[in-house]
């Protein structure tokens, strides 16, 4: 048996198809005014990973900060400002859009065997609203920043701070409509584009993961939406909603917030939980395990999402009934993500598993997410969560959720993908390498901050006492090699676009319909409608399409 | 002899190909377009009434902790221009499924007309509304705008109000609230405004295009998915009629 799945054309005769979404039409403007999915998801790949560079950055001065017990290399209201510039970007800017916009955007119309997404022109509205947000944010650092936190947080963000939480609403609130676009286009797809045989039952787990997000982002971002906007009411007017001195509250607010701020966990992991369904399906050469369970889990921590907000509110000021109550509910949501787990491991026992980049970020994923999913447990416990709250440990606990599980599941899908997306392979043992060096590198940045939560160093603070300080050189150390391990992904894949050895339409040998065109696949995907005719995930079907190929060809 | 099939074939396909021009390239078939378009309207419905759904939210707060004062700011509010603009957009939804039908139906004059007067009655609401707001703005009831109780506090002083509802003057602490209610009624018929506004823009497009033409060949989508929205936003109103003018008028 060999070590890898990889089967690629014959170097020498293979070339990349003349005709294809990217070659079909020259110039800015063909990109700018596009209505294809594919060209508006490498758009948002594009704009992405620049967010992502700017968050990137400003974790690095986090931690370079954090390097001496003193406030030394910035003043204490310029690190609040990069902190929640840190935040604003990475939450609203990067995790929400970043599977979803891009190999959501790519995949899914593929993956049901339709030439496009229902609505072409409010998916490129959506790019476009996520530019003007994105342009926003960056207007926001330029003209001095914001320092209440991402989470905007009454009445300091009313009453108290004088920086620009306008245009960071703003901002926020428009990179929100980006986001209730996307997903709204993407249950409209799902339910009515399928093609013929391509039953709900029959869907890759990618599909129903998005599916379940979708959900989360029409109804809960728009409940964003409105509070921001009571909070520029209160800013300029002096509504009193949120203003105790007038009979309102400021918990109303937290209530608004958290409700759709704590569904946006699920859309940011969510995506990333479809990729490694399809992933850790390749890679085992295994149908996943429990397939319909898989699929209603994902649907399940969608609904469920919606009953555990208060979650964030222990210790402010909520009723204990309404605390005992929130803690049980969300000890429920542990139920469907450890069913997903679960699920996975399986999907391994048994397979003929192999070591590609993709696989290794996708063991990456299972090993980070868990401890990250555990210690939520531990939040979610009112008891615990009164003493870690507020603490390096919640920074450890969702930096290995978000971080750990999100990324990796992101940077899994993107070299997944890649040869489908651009028809050329990455450098496989330089991207091994990245992948490692990401773990390593996560792993002694963030697993220090749980024991300096636990220890009781409050998060958002740019001094500390000097006892911390071997925690947080360890941690900054880390951030340094994860750092590299992210640059790495970049620098490879950007050369490979030119270098990279040519992929074939299947390079992995998967099965869903997207491995079944070419790459990178014609406008309309395919030459004409797919007719679904088998399970997701049937390696025996693709022997014997292979079979046949091969006597066709004889 | 072997080229007769392929251009048999040739010309199947391009029949197939073949679709009316308001048919998108990437839906197999006209249904399919109207469904999917169709749903998300709805799907687009649905976020709107979790927008307006924490306003609702923070309204039920609110009135539960100062029931009170919202009674009488409440009593504030002109139920006769109330009452009449509720008539107004009830009727305006009416005239909209007409027009409805009439492009189902066909009917270019009747659709024009219909479209025309929904939006005549847009117009009358967002006028009537108007009058409404010049009443609070005069007596000082925009909240966060030198904001006066003297209504409140002293209920006498407003003979008109006075001479309807009799209500007792109320301690300051609790009459200060009725800024709060004043907050909710700019805030929900400011947002439900917005939305006549854009309903009432788009109408213009449409009369525009309906009087080319370009509604009555069949392809109602656009009309139909555009009284969605129209009956969404009088719905809207019908909550916001009784939770604003309505709290216990006798009392």
């Amino acid at each position: 048996m060999s070590s890898t799945i990889v089967s690629l054309p014959d170097q020498s005769t293979a070339r990349i198809p003349k005709t294809n979404f990217i070659t079909k039409e020259n110039g800015l403007l063909s990109w700018l005014l596009t209505g294809d999915h594919k060209r508006i998801a490498v758009l948002y790949l594009i704009s992405i990973t620049f967010f992502f560079f700017i968050g990137g950055s400003l974790a690095g001065l986090i931690r370079l900060e954090l390097l001496t017990p003193q406030s030394d290399l910035m003043a204490t209201d310029t690190y609040n400002k990069v902190f929640t510039m840190h935040g604003v970007v990475m939450i609203f800017l990067f995790l929400v859009p970043s599977v979803p916009a891009t190999l959501g955007n790519f995949l899914i119309p593929i993956m049901i065997g339709a030439k496009d997404l229902a609505l072409p022109k409010i998916n490129l509205l959506s790019w476009y609203l996520y530019v003007v947000g994105g342009i926003l944010v960056i207007y926001t650092m330029v003209s001095g920043g914001v320092d209440t936190g991402w989470t905007f947080t009454t009445p300091l963000s009313t009453h108290y701070v004088n920086t620009n939480v306008m245009s960071t609403g703003l901002a926020v609130f428009i990179a929100g409509f980006s986001s209730i676009f996307t997903g709204l286009n993407f249950i409209v797809t799902i339910h009515k584009m399928r093609c013929p045989g391509m039953t709900w039952f029959r869907l890759p787990l990618f599909v129903w993961a998005h599916y379940a997000a979708s959900i989360l982002m029409v109804l809960g971002t728009p409940v964003l939406a409105i509070a921001i906007v009571l909070v520029a009411l209160e800013r300029t007017v002096g509504i009193g909603v949120f203003d105790p001195a007038k009979g309102g509250d400021p918990l109303l607010f937290q209530h608004l917030f958290w409700f759709y701020s704590h569904p946006a966990v699920y859309i940011m992991i969510l995506p990333g939980f479809g990729v490694i369904s399809e992933t850790i399906s390749t890679f085992s050469r295994k149908r996943v395990f429990g397939y319909t369970a898989v699929a209603f889990s994902s649907v399940a921590i969608a609904v469920f999402g919606f009953f555990v907000w208060a979650h964030h509110m222990f210790i402010m000021g909520i009723s204990n009934y309404a605390v005992l109550v929130f803690s049980l509910l969300t000890m429920l949501v542990a139920v469907p993500s450890a069913i997903k787990i679960f699920n996975w491991t399986f999907t391994l026992y048994k397979g003929s598993i192999t070591f590609e980049t993709p696989m290794l970020y996708t063991f990456g994923f299972m090993g980070l997410f868990t401890i990250g999913g555990l210690t939520g447990v531990f939040l979610g416990a009112s008891g615990t969560d009164i003493h870690l709250t507020e603490t390096y440990f919640i920074v450890a606990h969702f930096h290995f959720v978000m971080v750990g599980g999100m990324l990796m599941a992101f940077l899994a899908g993107i070299h997944f993908w890649w040869p489908k997306i651009t028809g050329r392979m990455y450098p496989e043992k330089i991207s091994q390498l990245a992948a490692v060096v990401t773990f390593i590198g996560f792993n002694l940045t963030f697993f220090p901050q749980f024991i300096l939560g636990t220890l009781g160093m409050p998060r958002r603070y740019a001094a500390y006492p000097p006892e911390f300080q071997v925690l947080n050189v360890f941690s900054t150390a880390g951030a340094t090699i994860l750092g590299v391990g992210y640059l790495l992904p970049i620098l490879y894949l950007t050369w490979s676009l030119k270098y990279g050895e040519i992929a074939g339409s299947n390079p992995w040998q998967a099965t869903g319909l997207e491995w079944q065109i070419q790459s990178p696949p014609l406008t309309e995907n395919f030459i004409e409608t797919p007719i679904m005719d088998h399970e997701a995930y049937d390696y025996e079907w693709l022997d014997r399409q292979k079979a046949k190929e091969v006597t066709s060809v004889g | 002899m072997s080229d007769s099939p392929a251009i048999a074939n040739g010309a199947a396909v391009a029949e197939h190909h073949e679709h009316p021009p308001y048919q998108r390239h990437h839906f197999e078939s006209v249904e399919q377009q109207a469904d999917t378009t169709n749903f998300a309207m709805w799907l687009f419905l649905l976020t709107e009434i979790m927008f307006f759904g924490g306003l609702f939210t923070a309204y039920l707060i609110l009135r539960n902790w100062y029931y009170p004062a919202f009674v009488e700011a409440s009593h504030q509010l002109n139920i006769f221009w109330g009452t009449a603009n509720t008539a107004v957009l009830i009727s305006s939804s009416f005239t909209m499924a007409m027009g409805v039908w009439s492009a189902e139906m066909r009917k270019k004059g009747t659709l024009v007309l219909c479209l025309v007067l929904t939006f005549i009655l847009g117009l009358v609401f967002l006028g009537i509304k108007t009058i409404e707001y010049k009443e609070k703005i005069e007596k000082h009831h925009v909240p966060g705008f030198h904001y006066s109780l003297q209504s409140f506090t002293n209920p006498a002083s407003d003979p008109e109000i006075y001479k309807e509802y009799h209500d007792q003057p109320m301690a300051l602490d609790m009459a200060r609230h009725t800024e709060l209610y004043f907050f909710l009624y700019f805030a929900m018929t400011g947002m439900h405004a917005l939305h006549m506004i854009i309903g009432i823009a788009i109408l213009g497009f449409m009369i525009f295009r309906a009087r080319a033409g370009a509604y009555t060949t069949g392809h109602v989508t656009f009309v139909e998915n555009f009284g969605l929205y129209w009956h969404f936003v009088d719905i809207i109103w019908i909550f916001l009629f009784p939770l604003l003018y309505l709290i216990s008028r006798h009392q």
